[in-house]
């Protein structure tokens, strides 16, 4: 027989590492032209991060996208970052690009204020031009500063960091721990079928809305919502190393038998969206959360094979096996 | 004003990927480049009595044979660092490095293998952590099989006082849940190719999700200043935590170091699945007091986590998921003992989530059979207990920008459900 | 012992020396630097390495090079005409149809493969076309939105 049941699981996680200290620098060079490149140390795994650091520091400066390049290819060039993990990098990273653009919007400041013979803080830099607020002719166009200063024999370099705080260790006997730079939420609702001769779960519905302090690019988003959800899929219907745990007999070897979703396992309605309550301390309110999208399908979707068939699977993943096996013994 | 940020700019990559311009280290060849192989325990445990590998460096094709003994720093990595590059001695899990080889092409450098005389005195795995845990239990480690925290044994967060919750609480729900041992699996296998630059110095093309967080174990192991090592990467195919640790990289610069030529060493899918660090498994036991009005009052969880072999990041994932494994509600009394234990098994570390996901999927089951308890629907029980702006944590955390109560709301109305109309009042603002 | 392996790539011929049991997939990476087919699996689980042999997708891991001579071999290095991306480039880069990109090529091939037979697949038989390459970054959603695209003409020349 076939039967439908409906789930729900919720969640947060946190950006960055486990007691904080974890900076991430940055650095943005004028180049002769009034164009720019963006220098940090993270590490695009698919994320995104080579995307979404350009669109803050084109912000940031008030320059065209176009005219920011990113590199991030080795250690000699890239300034330090603690790594990509822990959904840390929009986060800490993009504060330090942040910081970095503000840097260099201040040496361009200063700089024209000399060139301009006035306060740098009557100095503008904005919509791709340097000038003097309220003075219309005393402006010039971000190229020419470009040119003015390196061929001036000027080097100007903004560089920024960020660090979340200094490392916090748990106390002893409490826990006490409270070095947690931001927390995302979500929630999930997953819509299911068991049949109860086979064990077979189909996945009809599944809906996944993460709470993101700021999205920088709703697309981005879109992709970790979804690729989360087929991963989190897998984590709560097949995937398991050791298959015999805890003995190592017939542990997986290769993706034969280590079970990941494919483009078939895709539920045929899958929705997902954001909302927004920004973070004090993020960049332009962002937090941290890609690792979520991977952790709620799965107990939303046996909390509805729960809701479906009555019985409760306790052990990830509910392959068809425990779920004949659970239903055996309920009616044993 | 420039605003791009919340725009749908498209991938900067996104041109490399759809023409397959994007470089991946397996897409560099490097003239003269050689090819490694790394001989593994066939073991899980046991001791090495003879390593001779003069008859593999004497077979025509093999450019040069590593073992412990070539290592010229620490033989030692990890975020605690206590795997070896290549064993000396204590075998922990089958797949642990023994010895590598270079050679013309991998055939050949497998046919070295081959000649690589080893001789291994098998000793008693333990594989369960239950079993590891109890007195007698051979021993993965000479100084005992469970972690031992700032706090001893067990990671403790001790929140409130969950007697008194309990003994104050409607109903006592109780469950015990299990995740299972999970592979990164991601597309781009391990690899690294390394060689000494046209300034002298090793240079390794990298998958390392973190340049610098490696760079920093690398400099240990080839006892070489930061500067020494140009560390190429910024593109991985694909992470998810698998690449948050070394597997290749030690291996190729200590072969580049010794022969001083190109080398690739690249992981086929099997080497990837069976020895690369794992998503480990975990159990979790849950003791909730809750009243009828669903209010959690009272939450305790024993969590047990299979390391494997070496720490990698295992104690670092039962300290994060201990920080959130009572779940984003203000529960007033936690009580958590997290406990990481070593069994010889391949070791396990950091994926997608540090132990977050398994958290969350305990806690949720757990929070719904709390719901089926008191006979309250389970958005019921979310949204009432559900973090507010400016709550507790477990940890004694703040919560700030807290949005979960939006989500649900946002979530429910996308997935067609009715909530009832004092949960769509409620907000993260205010309880 | 070598043999000489002569066949056509995409729209040129090549010749090279190749053991017997090369695959196709160390043919192109290896021999010929031609590195769009993915080594994901050399197990033919996982789809990376698809390329078009006259035209029917095939997995280069599993296909011996020599079998490949005198044919028409096609990659994604082939997909552009006169500078210009193919239309399936075009619609995976503004569907963000590729997040790491590792599984794109074979990905691209196998959609190609698809809408050569069929130009107006329902979704259906879009899903089948993928299913067998794997994405662990989960891009299926974007990959059959930006294929829906391109056979609904959204980015005819
Ligand atoms: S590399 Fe050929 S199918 Fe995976
Ligand atoms: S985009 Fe990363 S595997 Fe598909």
């Amino acid at each position: 027989m076939k039967k439908r049941g409906i789930g729900i699981a919720v969640g947060t996680h946190p950006a960055g590492l486990k007691g904080g200290g974890d900076p991430s620098q940055a650095q943005i060079r004028l180049k002769p032209d009034g164009t720019f490149d963006l220098l940090n140390g993270a590490v695009d795994i698919g994320q995104g991060c080579k995307t979404i650091l350009r669109q803050l520091a084109a912000d940031e400066l008030d320059v065209p996208l176009e005219n920011i390049t990113h590199q991030n290819i080795d250690t000699d060039t890239g300034p330090m970052c603690t790594g990509t993990f822990a959904s840390r990098v929009t986060f800490m990273d993009g504060n330090a690009v942040l910081a970095a653009a503000a840097d260099l919007k201040k040496k361009i400041r200063d700089w024209a204020a000399e060139y301009f013979e006035c306060s740098p803080a009557d100095v503008e830099v904005a919509n791709n031009k340097v000038f003097v607020k309220g003075v219309p002719e005393k402006s010039l166009s971000m190229a020419e500063v470009g040119a003015m200063v390196n061929w001036g024999g000027k080097f100007l370099v903004g560089t920024g960091a960020y660090t979340p705080g200094p490392g916090q260790q748990f106390d002893p006997e409490t826990g006490k721990m409270t070095a947690i730079a931001s927390l995302a939420f979500g929630c999930c609702v997953a819509e299911v079928e068991v049949d109860t001769e086979t064990g077979v779960v189909d996945v009809l519905k599944l809906v996944q809305v993460f709470e993101v302090g700021k999205a920088m690019n709703r697309l981005l988003c879109k992709g970790q919502n979804n690729g989360g959800a087929m991963m989190g899929i897998g984590f709560g219907l097949t995937e398991n190393v050791c298959p015999y745990y805890p003995t190592m007999d017939f542990a997986v070897q290769d993706l034969t038998d280590y079970v990941i979703t494919t483009a078939a396992d895709m539920p045929p309605v899958m929705v997902e969206d954001i909302v927004e309550v920004p973070h004090p301390n993020g960049p332009r309110g962002a937090k941290g959360y890609s690792e979520m999208t991977a952790s709620l399908a799965g107990p939303a979707i046996l909390n509805a094979i729960h809701n479906a068939i009555g019985v409760w699977i306790t052990d990830y993943p509910a392959t068809p096996e425990r779920i004949l096996k659970a239903l055996e013994a309920a009616h044993a | 004003m420039a605003e791009y940020v919340g725009q749908p700019v498209l991938r900067y990559d996104g041109i490399g990927h759809v023409t397959a311009r994007t470089r991946y280290v397996d897409d560099i060849q490097l003239p003269g480049m050689l090819y490694i192989k790394v001989l593994t325990s066939p073991v899980h445990k046991g001791i090495i009595r003879h390593l001779d590998t003069s008859a593999a460096e004497r077979m025509p094709g093999v450019a040069g044979v590593i073992t412990a003994k070539d290592v010229p720093g620490k033989n030692a990595y990890g975020l605690i660092p206590d795997q070896p590059v290549f064993t000396p001695e204590h075998i922990r899990y089958k797949g642990e490095r023994i010895a590598a080889v270079a050679a013309v092409d991998e055939d050949t450098a497998m046919e070295a293998l081959e000649k690589i005389k080893l001789d291994i005195e098998e000793q008693e795995p333990v594989f369960d952590p239950f079993k590891a845990m109890e007195p007698g239990a051979p021993l993965v480690r000479p100084e005992g099989n469970v972690w031992e925290f700032n706090s001893g044994k067990t990671r403790k967060i001790r929140f409130g006082d969950v007697e008194k919750g309990f003994a104050e609480a409607d109903v006592i729900v109780e469950g015990t849940y299990t995740t299972a041992t999970n592979d990164h699996a991601p597309m781009e296998p391990q690899v690294s190719v390394a060689y000494i630059d046209e300034t002298d110095r090793l240079a390794i093309y990298t998958v390392s999700q973190d340049l610098y967080f490696h760079l920093g174990m690398l400099t240990a192991i080839f006892n070489l200043p930061m500067n020494k090592i140009r560390y190429i990467g910024g593109t991985v195919g694909g992470g998810f935590g698998s690449k948050n640790d070394i597997h290749c990289d030690h291996v190729a610069g200590l072969m580049a170091l010794k022969i001083r030529k190109p080398v690739k060493y690249r992981h086929t899918r099997r080497e990837e699945t069976a020895y690369t660090t794992k998503r480990g498994p975990w159990t979790f036991y849950f003791k909730d007091g809750v009243k009828k009005d669903g209010r959690i009052i009272a939450r305790y969880v024993k969590t047990v986590h299979d390391t494997g072999g070496y720490a990698g990041m295992g104690p670092y994932v039962v300290d994060k998921n201990s920080i959130l494994v009572a779940g984003p509600y203000a529960i007033p009394n936690v009580w958590v003992d997290g406990i990481c234990v070593f069994t010889n098994k391949p070791p396990c570390s950091s994926m997608r989530g540090f132990g977050i996901i398994n958290g969350t999927a305990a806690d949720q089951l757990q929070t719904a059979r709390v719901a089926e308890a008191i006979g309250k629907d389970p958005w019921e029980v979310h949204f009432i207990n559900a973090w507010r702006e400016g709550d507790l944590g477990a940890t004694q955390f703040k919560v700030e920008a807290a949005g979960l109560i939006e989500a649900m709301k946002r979530a429910a109305e996308l997935a067609g459900i009715e909530l009832p109309a004092h949960l769509k009042a409620m907000s993260s603002r205010g309880r | 012992m070598k043999y000489v392996l002569s066949f056509n790539l995409n729209g040129l011929p090549v010749d090279t020396l190749v053991k017997a049991t090369d695959t196709l997939l160390d043919v192109l990476r290896e021999k010929l630097n031609v590195v769009s087919p993915k080594r994901g699996c050399d197990n033919g689980d996982c789809g990376a390495c698809t390329v078009l042999v006259n035209g029917e997708p095939v997995r280069a891991c599993l296909t011996i090079g020599l079998t490949v001579a005198g044919k028409n071999v096609q990659t994604v290095e082939g997909l552009q005409q006169d500078g210009k991306l193919h239309p399936l480039q075009r619609a995976f880069h503004e569907h963000y149809a590729a997040q790491c990109g590792f599984c794109t090529p074979g990905m691209l091939i196998a959609a190609k493969a698809l809408l050569d037979k069929n130009p107006k697949p329902t979704r259906e038989q879009i899903v089948e076309g993928i299913s067998g390459n794997l994405c662990r970054c989960g891009t299926y959603v974007e990959v059959v939105e930006a294929i829906q695209a391109v056979a609904a003409g959204k980015y005819k020349e």
